[in-house]
């Protein structure tokens, strides 16, 4: 049983704090998973919808569980017109998965984002927030074998 | 060939970011010594002199913005907005990595103005990096002492657009759903908290230190006498130079794109430019000669004018109603809710789109997105929905053959 109020201890005293509690909580989870949300609910005075609706508002944050690595593809403009739709496309090909889906084995979840703010280097990917710059479709299976 | 000039930036790669023996040994917290040493409302007055104007998207005078502060308010804060969403934009993150400690003296020389014993920086989710960067760089004002008594605490997002928008962030810091607040009141007056706030981006309090230490004229005197200083430019897209440049606010797109930015890639022709993020208007060469200032830009049908100095340039191969295709999809996707004019406006906006993109719109499709972005652009809530038709009327305006060319051909 995972102990999730040692994580939100560290948080409960700050106002407001129940944003930074769930980036916490994701970090250890990948994910926050229905029962933390419950525990946050208490530890910062709010109903569950509450707190599930704070979860839910944040494109960053997500409910359901996910894979170890999350690759998130820019489809903002700038990378569009950078070729992204061809990133992505390779994503789903090599990883055998739709965007929104997890790999069977649980290590790959592949997610659409708006602009991480590197658009020196479009089209851009991150990888468990780390940002991969000038990416091209034929660079999918290096990057990802990087991963291994 | 024009010259960049560095406010934010002039730290930049000359010291160490990692240490405030650097920022100190180039001059730094002495302006928030000289800011300190002056009556709050004196600080005001110079600030509102020098016409430093917000560089996040909606170009209020900053001190003008702390007037509405009341000047018998026990607990007030200072918010500094590092939530840049906007794509095409990575000024903020650029000027923090190269320069953490200008941002805490600007916030802290707010502070003075405004009587604050409390400030938060909200930096975006997608920035984790930041925040240590930050944390680690308070941690050296607070051991040094430079600071006062004045605290920085820096929140994080979670990958919501509409928390650039200064309501939302104030309802995020809180630990809420992002929506905007209904104003009046604003958040001069009720803030986070309850409390009176000033909110400012990046670039504006970095630029602080300078208005201070240089005086208010020397900095109304730069660029463009109606939007004066300095301003950092991110040029993304077929351009050669895909980098930030900051350079006086009195220079010309043409400049901005051709000599700084290099000119167009690959050898091929100038079609558009989308200045100041996504919510910007697509600008033709024709306009080109217009000086990048917030107020020249907003005559150009852009609704946040400079916006937060995104530079977005496309060559002649690229189809405009694709492209305003995919900024419509953004909006859509994060508008937040709150409001029908937006939530709808956006929603229908980007299938209006979608149709005329894949050659199914006629000419009345068009005119739906003339009157639903007018509806948005007056009864929307916030800036987010009244600046987000902005992109797709002046793709129509601006480059209507293409949009025609793709409309069904009607038998």
């Amino acid at each position: 049983m995972p102990n999730y109020a040692e994580v939100l201890e560290c948080f409960r005293d700050k106002p407001g704090g129940i944003i930074e509690a769930f980036h916490a909580l994701q970090k250890e989870h990948n994910y926050i998973p229905r029962e933390a949300i419950g525990e946050a609910a208490r530890a910062f005075a709010m109903s569950e919808p509450q707190a599930y609706g704070v979860a839910t508002f944040y494109s960053y944050l997500s409910v359901e569980p996910r894979g170890v690595y999350i690759i998130r593809a820019c489809e903002s403009a700038p990378c569009h017109v950078a070729g992204a739709d061809k990133v992505i496309e390779a994503l789903e090909a090599h990883l055998g998965i739709k965007v929104g889906e997890t790999t069977a084995d649980g290590r790959f979840t592949l997610e659409l984002t708006q602009c991480v703010g590197q658009c020196q280097g479009t089209a851009v990917i991150t990888i468990n927030s780390t940002p991969y710059l000038d990416v091209t479709p034929e660079q999918i299976p290096v990057i990802l074998s990087g991963l291994e | 060939m024009i010259e960049q000039l560095h406010i934010a930036f002039r730290n930049a790669d000359k010291i160490d970011p990692k240490s405030i023996g650097d920022y100190i040994g180039a001059g730094g917290y002495t302006a928030l010594e000289k800011a300190r040493s002056l009556a709050p409302k004196e600080l005001a007055d110079e600030v509102k002199k020098a016409n430093l104007r917000g560089r996040g998207g909606a170009g209020f005078n900053a001190g003008l913005k702390w007037g509405f502060v009341p000047a018998d308010a026990e607990t007030t804060y200072v918010v500094c907005n590092l939530d840049e969403g906007e794509p095409g934009t990575y000024k903020d993150r650029l000027v923090v990595e190269k320069d953490p400690h200008s941002l805490l003296e600007g916030m802290a020389i707010c502070a003075w103005a405004v009587r604050s014993r409390q400030g938060y920086i909200y930096c975006r989710g997608e920035y984790p990096y930041i925040v240590d960067h930050l944390n680690g760089a308070i941690a050296q004002a607070e051991a040094r002492g430079v600071l006062g008594d004045f605290k920085v605490e820096v929140r994080m997002g979670a990958g919501a657009y509409v928390c650039g928008e200064e309501s939302a962030l104030i309802e995020s810091i809180e630990g809420h759903r992002g929506l905007p607040r209904y104003k009046p009141p604003f958040p001069g007056a009720n803030g986070v908290w309850g409390r009176p706030t000033v909110v400012h981006n990046v670039e504006t309090l970095v630029a602080l230190p300078e208005v201070v230490s240089k005086g208010a004229d020397w900095y109304a005197a730069i660029g463009a006498s109606n939007y004066p200083g300095t301003k950092v430019l991110t040029l993304t897209g077929d351009v050669v130079n895909r980098q930030a440049f900051e350079v006086p606010t009195d220079v010309t797109l043409r400049q901005v794109i051709f000599e700084l930015g290099g000119g167009v890639r690959g050898g091929r022709k100038f079609k558009a430019v989308q200045v100041g993020g996504t919510s910007g208007g697509f600008i033709p060469e024709s306009y080109l000669d217009t000086p990048i200032d917030f107020d020249s830009m907003r005559l150009l049908g852009s609704f946040l004018g400079l916006g937060t100095g995104a530079v977005f340039v496309l060559d002649e191969t690229r189809d405009m109603v694709d492209v305003a295709t995919r900024v419509a999809k953004f909006f859509e996707h994060e508008s937040c809710g709150k409001c029908t004019p937006c939530r709808e406006g956006t929603y229908r906006m980007y299938e209006i789109m979608k149709k005329i993109n894949r050659g199914d719109g006629t000419d009345e499709d068009l005119d739906r997105l003339e009157s639903i972005g007018k509806v948005m652009l007056r009864a929307s809530l916030c800036g987010s929905g009244q600046a987000s038709p902005s992109p797709i009327l002046t793709a129509i305006r601006y480059f209507r053959s293409e949009f025609d060319h793709k409309l069904k051909a009607l038998v």
